[in-house]
């Protein structure tokens, strides 16, 4: 092929397509005009204006986590690229594979303070997978095709590419993707064959066992999720997942227990605790998840499979890691224990199975259901109802409605669920909602929102207007910030400093004021109406205002620093003894 | 095993030496709260633009685990090394140390560099530049030794360290 020469503005937006990339999230300003520029002079690449940069990222998550692509940005120096840090972060916390490029002041005024400059590979180097400067045009080309390699390969994460603005006006020569090959970096996919064997004879001889799976198996792809249904329906085991898992394994089959930790099940964390065998498959033991590590699964035997070498031996040490992708691993242990006509042990289960009826039996997320106020709860169960058998993703803000999300409405399919697990950000929800509902224009998009959260990025509704992405935004409003009053109603003696959402804009007219529908609910009558009406909004966005119970506490709960089975289960139960130092200190 | 146990390990990773490498081997252990008791770095092939760093670092078995794959996740790094336990290894460091004196201190001072094969690169009637290779223990004692004997300054390298043997990295 002759040698093509390109502007670096030129030279992005061709490695975009060429890397199969439709939709990119963006803002622009001074030092990426030129790449702004190329975009209006082009038709196949569609750019969504934002409102904010962190609301790019956050996008570009939505779309990447929906679609199983990696989602793209673009923002300018300085403030822009300041803007997108949160965001940046919050996608490598969760692994989600993205590509950002940011506009730089040109080579030359480098580490001068010149006008919106920052150091922008400095700053955002601990809150990225990897980062690039670019200081020759000619290694464009090559960069943007390696940061979408390093994106989506292993454990995947955001890559950020700085381009100065000189650079995005010179002229380079392009290359295609096939030429580039990645010089260092050759994460593991396939498993050593000696470990899953050992896993193989673990599994079948074990007598209360446990699958804990986690993002890793979304991260994986559906086909991961497909195999882990399949293997966990041939053992007949149990399943548990955490929050960045739920939908690899469907919550409407018996075998699911409900997510784990600190808002999990009782019966998923109790059989963590009792379980004499745990198949961890791409889950990182996360202190939300582990509570205690010193009363962690005690008696238990470990297999661990994670793509990330990190990830294994760094909170709990394991019996068998398995260092590789989660579909590859599945794969292998699934025709292994066929071939070797592997039978899990039918007495001990069916022991097993009555201990974990026994826990189930509980009925942990059971609530005081009234006729008096509408139970966040209750908005959930009657939302649940409502999207049953309608293509619907969900995304979340942070906080107490994040959780009863988790725990009330059932993920039957991976990226379906898009939720701030690692970094907690409050604000991803909505413009997370608007990517997701940008891959998928046909489906319902719901972002189960707080009055706080949703404060924290609600200038994009504007952008949901903008393209006409009907999203819904699901506002379990209590008042509160509702998670920080919990904990300092049961660890900070009911001082509810700070913790109380005054002043609240009059979300109906919010909606209106930007032609969008409004709508509240203030009692339980009300809220089948609320949700109908909601669901037949399709050509605009939606805001929804659920007044809540503002004093409902979300259960069960394990307090910071407590072991799986120190859970409370409702407000009746008060911690087993003061909660310790080191469990208070945890967040 | 004692879980609790600190251990001393002398790692060597080959990178790219491409722009801010150092920074993230840097900030992977400031940020993460592990220990670096000695780095260094330098290119070691021109034509690849390949760095070899060696670093010096304390920890339970553990963390050092730990320490060895955040390494090897950097995208940049081609391979991360344990010394200490890859078997039989040798470890170097050179000195310059500064020790300023006359009369008998100054004779002891020269003397003790004779016993340690350090070298003198600068005198002067009051001063001497001394030079010495040797293990961190030996720079150690050369150097406390020196703190008696009118010690101005010393400038340390940090360890480089490489297996025994035939086979290479
Ligand atoms: C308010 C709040 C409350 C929370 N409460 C809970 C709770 O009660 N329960 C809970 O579970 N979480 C809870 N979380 C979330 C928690 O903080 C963690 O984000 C979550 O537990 C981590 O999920 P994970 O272990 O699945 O790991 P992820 O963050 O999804 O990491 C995935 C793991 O899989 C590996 N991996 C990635 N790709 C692959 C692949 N292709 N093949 C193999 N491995 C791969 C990665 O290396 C990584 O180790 C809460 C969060 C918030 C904000
Ligand atoms: C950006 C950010 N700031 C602060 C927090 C700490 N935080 C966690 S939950 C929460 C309250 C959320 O309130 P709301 O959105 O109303 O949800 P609720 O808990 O009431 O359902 C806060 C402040 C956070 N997670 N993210
Ligand atoms: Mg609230």
């Amino acid at each position: 092929m002759p040698e093509q020469k390109l502007t670096g503005a030129q030279i992005i937006i061709k490695a975009l397509k060429d890397q199969g990339v439709d939709t990119i999230f963006g803002y622009p300003g001074g030092a990426v005009l030129p790449i702004y520029d190329a975009l209006f002079q082009q038709n196949d690449l569609r750019h969504i204006l934002v409102r904010h940069e962190q609301a790019a990222v956050h996008a570009a998550e939505g779309y990447a986590r929906s679609t199983g692509k990696v989602g793209c940005v673009l923002v300018t120096s300085g403030p822009g690229a300041t803007n997108a840090v949160t965001g940046l972060l919050d996608a490598l916390c969760d692994s989600i594979p993205l590509v950002c490029v940011s506009g730089q002041v040109p080579t030359h005024l480098i580490g001068n303070d010149a006008f919106q400059e920052a150091d922008t590979t400095g700053i955002t180097r601990p809150c990225t997978k990897h980062n690039y400067l670019v200081k020759d045009v000619n290694n464009l080309a090559r960069i943007m095709h390696e940061a979408f390699y390093v994106a989506r390969s292993g454990r995947p994460g955001p890559v950020l590419i700085d381009v100065p603005k000189d650079v995005q006006f010179a002229d380079g020569i392009y290359v295609p993707p096939t030429e580039v090959k990645h010089k260092t970096y050759r994460p593991q996919v396939k498993p050593e064959i000696a470990r899953v064997e050992e896993a193989i004879e673990l599994i079948a001889s074990a007598k209360r066992p446990v699958f804990y799976t986690g993002g890793g198996v979304i991260n994986a792809g559906p086909m991961a999720a497909k195999l882990l249904t399949q293997f966990v329906k041939t053992t007949g085991f149990p399943i548990t997942s955490t929050l960045m898992g739920l939908g690899a394994f469907p919550a409407s089959d018996a075998q699911w227990l409900g997510m784990l930790g600190m808002h999990g099940t009782y019966e998923a964390n109790l059989a963590m605790y009792n379980c004499d065998v745990m198949i961890n498959i791409g889950a990182r033991f996360d202190d939300r998840v582990t509570g205690k590590l010193s009363e962690f699964a005690p008696g238990s035997k470990k297999i661990h499979v994670d793509i990330d070498p990190s990830s294994i031996n760094k909170n709990v040490v394991v019996d068998i890691p398995i260092v590789g992708d989660c579909g590859a691993v599945l794969e292998a242990m699934l025709t292994m224990w066929k071939a070797r006509q592997k039978r899990a042990d039918q007495a001990a289960l069916k022991d097993w199975w009555k201990q974990i009826e026994g826990w189930r039996a509980r009925n942990c997320l059971n609530y005081n259901r009234t006729e008096s106020v509408i139970k966040p709860q209750y908005a959930l169960e009657r939302l649940r109802e409502a999207l049953r058998g309608k293509d619907h993703y969900i995304t979340t803000e942070v906080g107490q409605h994040q959780m009863w999300a988790a725990q009330f409405l059932p993920f039957d399919q991976p990226n379906r669920w898009m939720t701030s697990g690692g970094l907690g950000t409050m604000g991803y929800g909505l413009p997370a909602a608007i990517g997701a509902q940008i891959a998928h224009p046909e489906a319902i998009v719901v972002d189960v929102s707080g009055e706080a959260s949703f404060l924290m990025n609600m200038q994009e509704i504007g952008t949901a207007v903008q393209y006409r992405a009907p999203v819904k935004v699901f506002i379990l409003n209590n008042q509160y910030m509702g998670m920080v009053r919990q904990w300092q109603e049961l660890l900070h003696g009911s001082r509810f400093s700070q913790s109380y959402s005054e002043a609240l804009p009059d979300f109906v007219k919010l909606a209106e004021a930007w032609g969008c529908v409004g709508l509240r609910a203030t009692t339980v009558a009300e809220v089948d109406e609320v949700i109908e009406k909601m669901l037949a909004v399709t050509d605009r966005p939606c805001i929804v205002d659920i007044a809540v119970d503002p004093k409902e506490n979300c259960f069960p709960m394990i307090p910071g620093g407590k072991a799986h089975n120190e859970i409370l289960l409702g407000p009746e139960d008060t911690p087993s003894s003061a909660t310790p130092e080191d469990g208070m200190v945890l967040v | 095993m004692d879980e609790s146990k600190i251990e001393k390990h002398t790692i060597a990773v080959l990178v790219d030496n491409e722009p801010g490498v150092l920074a993230r081997v840097i900030g992977l252990f400031s940020g993460r709260g592990y220990n670096i008791e000695s780095l260094t770095v330098a290119e070691v092939n021109n034509a690849d633009h390949v760095s070899r760093i060696t670093l010096v670092t304390s920890g339970t078995r553990m963390i050092i685990e730990q320490i060895k794959a955040q390494l090897s996740r950097l995208v940049p790094v081609h391979r991360v090394h344990d010394l200490t336990d890859e078997g039989p290894s040798v470890e170097r460091e050179l000195a310059l140390v500064k020790v300023a004196g006359t009369g008998e201190k100054r004779i002891e001072a020269l003397r003790l560099a004779d016993i340690f094969k350090a070298t003198v690169l600068d005198a002067t009637l009051t001063s001497f530049v001394f030079e010495l290779t040797g293990t961190t223990e030996q720079v150690d004692d050369f150097v406390g030794l020196m703190a008696q004997l009118g010690l101005v300054e010393a400038s340390r390298t940090g360890v480089v360290a490489m297996s025994k043997g035939a086979s290479g990295f």
